[in-house]
């Protein structure tokens, strides 16, 4: 995105707790005023990484930078940058604004400036209003703009997030996912956000960062790892439904691939005979615009063709369905992918 | 339809006074019964064998009010409380705070605090005679390595009150420790953290953040403390019978000698009624002003 120096830079970072693997070797390198997200299933180091950079964790090796500064073993406060946290972390005594202002009066932050950031904090939120009100007394997706406000209200240009959605429900949590995209352009702040869903990772972010048992898999614009998945893990965890994977011997003529790689929107349904795999319906999910049809084969998993509109075919039904090569996707034995040009080598 | 709805209220109401009627009928035979018939028997004259009791009004009230040796135990009572409260409160306080941070050999310390209460009180005194008796005492012994002189703790007016505050200290902290060590751990780790992220100090998060999410706890404690330093007497059985000159005589063991030791149990129901009215208006001040006051969670 830009040529300057990365803003956060994270070198060969490792930490475990008594030899149980929490990350190792995460580099990673975020511009100034990118939306990062840290994908990934449950256990596989997001959180960590996050609570490394944020300073809650200190690395067993490896170096951190934030913004020219080496803050590899400083203390969470000296690291400019904010938090909001799953359970939002609030303090249920205090009111909305004293919950707001708390940092800035830790920081001395004299009263008249205090008052303005705050009204301007509760201003971008949505909450002018309530500034009297406690925590217990507001609603989940309230309570959670009031984590984001103690966010923002400093205005410190990195913001944490770890999972920050996770406890709304699923309308109130495509709308709030607007309002942070729209807050992170509007404030310009870099934010690098934890999630285990993609739908919010693939939508929000500018970078994506795909990790799995402590290591990072790929990282990548969006669209590149769902166009270019680094290896079949990213290819079966990006996209719904994710890549169907197919073994390369009933696909011959591809050189050295083991695995061939398809997603639904490239399937077709062939006439009887022209096909170039035959396979059964195991089932039908209607998704409104369109209906996509698990396909069984034996030599593939997740095989699936995507039909517009309503469409019912009985289980079991035989198929038959094309593709063009253009569309596949090759992985080695390790499961890394394989270049097109690479391949057309090989042939 | 009418008819119904009042049937149907009729039958709420007795399911109501059913579901009342065990705590009803235990807290009158032993709660408010005793407490009416303790007041009763405060307004009656002193029967002898020839004399039976007789109504007086509030005269077993004026001559306690005359009586010098009332108003030294009040005083006594007083100093104990305002004693004891504060500084068992905030030992507890300072124990539980330690003792819910990541050391070593946490659950030895946790245990090692709470030993005391699990020590009956009249096994307690008797561990602390051995204390402060004068010259095989254990503090005896220390002072004389220092050459210092022999101090007969439990024996000598200025110090006979002080050396049983200090057992009653000694022996509430750790148990209201327990409550602080329970409320600290309802407390989630993620506040810290995000007083971490702010950069508050350790002493302002404990300020800011953790004593005022204490507070219920604290309150329950205080009302605690404040009827123990009424009934927590065992004590002073083994150590000093309320002596020297009645410098370490309690309310209530004043009460127990009034009645049992010189049989005016008029006398004794008066003085019962004067403490039940105290820890009552205390009780009423905790329910009504502190509670609004207080975040519960």
């Amino acid at each position: 995105m830009t040529v300057t120096a990365p803003f956060v830079l994270v070198e060969g970072v490792a930490k475990s707790w008594n030899g149980q693997l929490g990350v190792e070797g995460v580099s990673l390198s975020i511009p100034r005023g990118a939306f990062v997200a840290l994908l990934g299933p449950s256990g596989c180091g997001k959180s960590t990484t996050l609570r490394l950079l944020s300073g809650l964790e200190l690395p067993d090796a490896g170096r951190i930078s934030i913004d020219g500064r080496d803050v590899t073993t400083a203390a969470p406060s000296e690291r400019n940058l904010s938090m909001v946290f799953q359970s939002y972390a609030l303090f249920p005594h205090l009111s909305v604004a004293e919950n707001v202002v708390f940092g800035l009066k830790v920081r001395r932050v004299p009263r008249a400036e205090r008052a303005e950031k705050l009204r301007r904090a509760l201003e971008i939120t949505g909450l002018l209003g309530y500034e009297a009100r406690k925590p217990g007394e507001l609603s989940g997706g309230q309570r959670q703009r009031v984590a984001l406000a103690r966010a923002i209200v400093a205005g410190q240009p990195l913001c944490l997030m770890d999972e920050p959605l996770s406890n709304l429900d699923a309308k109130l949590r495509a709308s709030v996912r607007k309002d942070i995209k729209k807050l992170q352009v509007d404030l310009g702040i870099t934010v690098v956000y934890v999630t285990h869903d993609q739908t919010e990772a693939m939508s929000m972010a500018d970078m994506v960062v795909l990790m799995k048992d402590g290591h990072i898999q790929q990282t990548g614009a969006p669209e590149d790892l769902y166009y270019r998945p680094a290896n079949t893990f990213v290819a079966e965890f990006v996209g719904a439904p994710p890549m169907a994977l197919i073994d390369a011997a009933v696909l011959p003529g591809f050189g050295r691939a083991e695995r061939i790689g398809l997603r639904a929107e490239n399937v077709v349904l062939a006439d009887p005979g022209q096909g170039r795999l035959t396979c059964r319906v195991s089932e039908c999910e209607f998704l409104g615009s369109e209906t996509f049809i698990g396909l069984s084969h034996p030599a593939a998993t997740g095989l699936t063709v995507s039909l517009p509109g309503l469409r019912h075919i009985p289980a079991g039904q035989e198929l038959e369905i094309g593709f063009r090569d253009e569309d596949l996707h090759f992985f080695d034995a390790e499961g890394r992918r394989i270049g097109s040009t690479e391949n057309a080598d090989a042939e | 339809m009418a008819h119904h709805v009042n049937l149907e209220r009729r039958r709420q109401a007795i399911y109501g006074w059913i579901l009342l009627s065990p705590a009803a009928i235990l807290l009158t035979t032993f709660a408010f019964y005793p407490s009416l018939a303790t007041f009763w028997a405060s307004l009656m004259s002193r029967g002898t064998r020839r004399k039976p009791p007789e109504f007086v009004g509030g005269r077993n009230y004026s001559d306690l009010f005359a009586d010098p040796t009332f108003w030294v135990v009040v005083k006594n009572n007083l100093i104990y409380a305002g004693a004891t409260i504060p500084i068992s409160i905030s030992i507890a306080l300072a124990m539980a705070l330690w003792a819910n941070s990541k050391i070593p050999a946490r659950g030895f310390v946790r245990t090692a605090y709470f030993t005391p209460t699990v020590l009956p009180m009249i096994a307690a005194a008797n561990l602390w005679l051995f204390f402060y008796t004068p010259g095989l005492g254990v503090l005896d012994q220390i002072g004389s390595l220092f050459g210092l002189p022999s101090v007969n703790w439990l024996g000598q007016p200025e110090t006979a009150l002080w050396a049983i505050i200090i057992v009653t200290i000694w022996k509430e902290a750790g148990f209201f420790m327990i409550f602080y060590l329970a409320a600290l751990q309802t407390i989630p780790e993620d506040l810290k953290e995000a007083a971490d992220i702010e950069g508050a100090s350790r002493w302002t998060y404990t300020r800011r953040i953790v004593l005022p999410l204490l507070m219920p706890t604290t309150l329950f404690i205080v009302v605690n403390a404040l009827i123990n330093s009424v009934k927590l007497i065992d004590h002073l059985f083994i150590l000093t019978k309320g002596g020297p000159n009645d410098a370490s005589k309690l309310i209530l063991y004043y009460i127990w000698e009034m009645a049992f030791a010189f049989f005016d149990a008029p006398q004794a129901a008066a003085m019962t009624i004067l403490v039940l009215a105290v820890l009552g208006i205390v009780a009423a001040i905790k329910f009504t002003y502190l509670d609004k006051r207080t975040h519960y969670q």
